[in-house]
């Protein structure tokens, strides 16, 4: 009904944080590279980027399909069940279940990616002063 | 059958963007992001569906197999050419920018 709503303004959320904690770490960056040693690890805000992606992707697909089943149409209220309150209550029902359910699956899938990623980046740090 | 093609859509984008050395340029990791997106919510949406219908969801007709198999597909279509719009805007090679400069010349 409207359930990627939920996923979209997470997404909206998100990609403001990526953008503030950019700039912040880019500052810190330029900092650091007068002191001397540039950065080895991917930043915060880059994985953030793999939320914002999966998010934002995902919304469009699913505001595509219910542009299909003909639930989002071109006009005022734009969503076929917000025009009277009974399907608009049960549009809701559905938003803070199935639309909170995808945002918090695909959070949880990213908190698994960025989990893995420090994993590997830590063997790699290891190899690397094993090497040395 | 809609999860089913986007879940195929997000594997083989997976398997490009893992063999491909030119990934960043391509900005494949947008494409691989989008449609694994798309099938962890279809998922989502799937789950509430089968603890509604049961049993009888793994045996739709097949008018609305087809319809939902044509979705996927349109819908897979969809976030190839939502990628080769943002690839085009972004122009890493600068193709786009060279062909309009020397158009101007």
């Amino acid at each position: 009904m409207a359930c990627f709503l939920i996923p979209a303004a997470e997404a909206v959320v998100t990609t403001i944080a990526t953008k503030a904690l950019s700039s912040h770490e880019k500052k810190a960056e330029n900092a650091e590279k007068t002191v001397g040693e540039a950065p080895a690890k991917m930043s915060f805000s880059a994985k953030l980027k793999w939320l914002d992606g999966m998010l934002w992707g995902g919304s469009a697909l699913l505001a595509f399909e219910h542009i299909w089943h003909g639930e989002i149409i071109p006009v005022f209220p734009f969503l076929t069940n917000a025009a009277d309150p009974a399907s608009a209550a049960e549009m809701l029902r559905e938003m803070g279940t199935a639309g909170v359910g995808m945002a918090a699956l695909v959070t949880a899938v990213w908190g698994v990616m960025v989990g893995i990623s420090r994993v590997i980046e830590k063997r790699s740090e290891k190899t690397e002063a094993d090497v040395k | 059958m809609t999860l089913l093609i986007t879940v195929f859509a997000a594997i083989a984008s997976t398997v490009v963007w893992y063999v491909c050395p030119k990934r960043s340029e391509m900005r494949l990791g947008t494409l691989v992001l989008m449609f694994w997106g798309a099938s962890l919510m279809w998922l989502v949406d799937a789950v509430f569906e089968y603890a509604e219908l049961g049993a009888e969801y793994f045996s739709p007709a097949p008018a609305d197999m087809l319809n939902d198999a044509f979705l996927g597909l349109c819908a897979a279509a969809l976030g190839l050419v939502i990628w080769l719009g943002i690839l085009l805007f972004k122009d890493p090679k600068g193709v786009i920018k060279n062909t309009l400069s020397a158009r101007k010349k």
